[in-house]
């Protein structure tokens, strides 16, 4: 007992504390760790001394998984659930990886299709994004508009291949559905119904007094160590960093359509605040209908399933491919040893990338102030845990 | 710079170390260099001024098989809009690479998911402890020759 009391206490990095700090345990059950997160803060007072990422708890085993499965088709609904608000854009990932290993060339009207999915489902998981972050804050209000209108584009999904939220619908090669008959008339309905929501979102939430004092100048991250910690997505690009993936290194037919790529500018506060990440997604969302309509407009007719092959079996070999998902690059490193299994699949997920880099920029703010940070990183535990 | 001047110059610059380089006839090109060449390799590719990688996409761990690990890094420059894979292999026995998240600080994380699930051991790595399983977990599940245990903590793991 005399032992206990008296021998040093340590973080789980082995630091023997100083005699005026104190650990406190968050997560991995909180409400604000956005899943099963457990952050060990080393605090003095109020103040935040270090932070200790705890993952783990959703690891679901995906890459032992991968390489049990029968052929390459049966792991989209894994990589599904490994982002499971932004399922499209996982699906996407793997299959692009997949495509290029084979050598698949899709057909015009899938790929359009593709992109329109995934442009909905992006603007999709930033209003959870968004949503949730007004609710770490405190501001509840701007939750519900967002979910309301998140359910649009879920319906969107739901009548073109039946799931709201994981889908398996972007196939190795094609879809698993066409567009449902009247899909182009509702997705142009829904970007003339959500343009104006933009606006409604920041007069409610964006430029709220009480919400800039909580996240400006809050958890700045610069350019530098964003890109030496490998951080990307809107996390990246609200340092100021103007980097995006379906622009710098385009995959699918992303290099026809034209958008701007947003960075945070440190208009009230300084570049890479917490307000910088959260208006980054906000004005992508902006700009992810400006994709969809162009999409929408130049959709060519065809077929979808011509590209699908009968059995996947590439030549042995290896890629890395990576894509823009809602929170950042997402890699796929596939390795075939041809047979019809994957020897290997590697997710490089952004959000546990992104998470890394939290113990940098938490050090020295508020304990409230963590909430902050983690809300505004948006990471998916699914993904970090995969 | 094209995969085949930076695979030349780094063959200039570190002579034997670069074990191989394969560049034609492959999907993405990649070097291969010797497992204790690593730290100043990649030292090498982020500061100098034609290679000036300064992104790590992606750290992998791989098991080929026959006792030989693996440690893929997938880099990449922002300013140089350049690409390059590279490979190093190490045998089971002593499966030990030269860390690298002094260079990139992104490494941290990825070494010691490699490390969780290959036992690769980083060595010079700031805080090698396990990343996604729990701290007492028996072996690296990844490797291909594990084998699910039977009991976990004195409790039957069900299939």
């Amino acid at each position: 007992m005399s032992d206990l009391l008296t021998a040093p206490v340590k973080t789980s990095t082995g630091r023997s504390l100083r005699s005026e700090e104190m650990i406190i345990n968050m997560g991995p059950q909180h409400p604000s760790t956005h899943g099963v997160l457990r952050l060990e803060l080393v605090v003095d007072g109020e103040i935040v001394v270090d932070v200790i990422p705890h993952i783990g708890y959703l690891h679901r085993c995906f890459e032992k998984h991968s390489e049990h499965m029968t052929n390459y088709q049966q792991v989209i609904p894994y990589c599904d659930r490994m982002d499971y608000v932004a399922a499209m854009n996982m699906e996407m990932g793997y299959v692009v990886a997949v495509e290029k290993l084979l050598g698949i060339q899709v057909p015009e009207r899938v790929e359009y299709i593709r992109v329109i999915m995934n442009e909905l489902q992006r603007i999709a998981s930033h209003l959870i994004a968004a949503g949730t972050y007004g609710l770490d804050v405190g501001a509840f209000t701007p939750f519900l508009y967002m979910f309301r209108d998140r359910e649009r584009i879920l319906d969107l999904f739901e009548t073109t291949c039946g799931a709201r939220l994981l889908y398996n619908y972007i196939w190795v090669g094609g879809l698993s559905h066409d567009l449902p008959p009247g899909f182009i008339d509702k997705a142009k309905a829904f970007c003339n119904y959500f343009r104006p929501k933009i606006k409604e979102y920041n007069d409610l939430l964006t430029f709220n007094e009480i919400f800039i004092k909580r996240t400006a100048n809050v958890g700045v991250l610069p350019a530098d160590v964003a890109i030496a910690y490998g951080c990307s997505g809107p996390m990246l690009r609200g340092s100021g960093v103007d980097w995006d993936l379906r622009r710098d290194d385009p995959y699918s037919i992303y290099d026809r359509f034209s958008w701007e790529v947003q960075i945070g500018k440190g208009e009230v506060g300084t570049a890479g605040d917490c307000w910088d990440r959260y208006m980054v997604r906000i004005r992508e969302m902006e700009q992810s209908l400006n994709i969809i309509e162009q999409a929408l407009a130049q959709i060519p007719e065809g077929d979808i399933a011509s590209a699908i092959p009968r059995r996947i079996r590439p030549n042995a070999g290896e890629v890395y491919v990576r894509t823009e998902s809602a929170r950042g690059e997402l890699g796929f490193y596939v390795v075939s040893d041809g047979s019809a299994t994957p020897y290997r699949v590697k997710a490089r997920s952004p959000s546990f990338v992104n998470l890394s880099v939290l113990p940098e920029i938490c050090r020295g703010s508020m304990i409230a102030d963590v909430v902050a940070i983690t809300g505004s990183t948006d990471i998916v535990l699914g993904e970090v845990d995969r | 710079m094209s995969p085949q001047e930076i695979s030349e110059k780094l063959q200039s610059q570190f002579g034997a170390a670069i074990l191989e380089a394969k560049i034609e006839g492959i999907i993405q090109p990649y070097i291969k260099v010797a497992s204790v060449n690593v730290n100043d390799l990649a030292l090498f590719l982020r500061d100098d001024a034609d290679m000036q990688f300064d992104y790590l996409m992606c750290l992998s761990g791989i098991d080929y098989g026959k006792n030989v690990l693996g440690v893929v890094y997938h880099l990449s420059s922002m300013t140089k809009r350049h690409k390059i894979t590279v490979k190093t292999d190490v045998p089971v026995e002593k499966a030990e690479v030269p860390s690298v998240a002094d260079v990139w600080p992104t490494a941290n994380w990825h070494e010691r998911e490699a490390y969780d699930m290959y036992g690769i051991v980083f060595t010079g790595h700031p805080d090698l402890r396990r990343m996604l399983l729990p701290d007492d977990y028996p072996g690296h599940p990844l490797r291909k020759d594990f084998k699910v245990p039977e009991f976990y903590q004195g409790m039957k793991v069900p299939y």
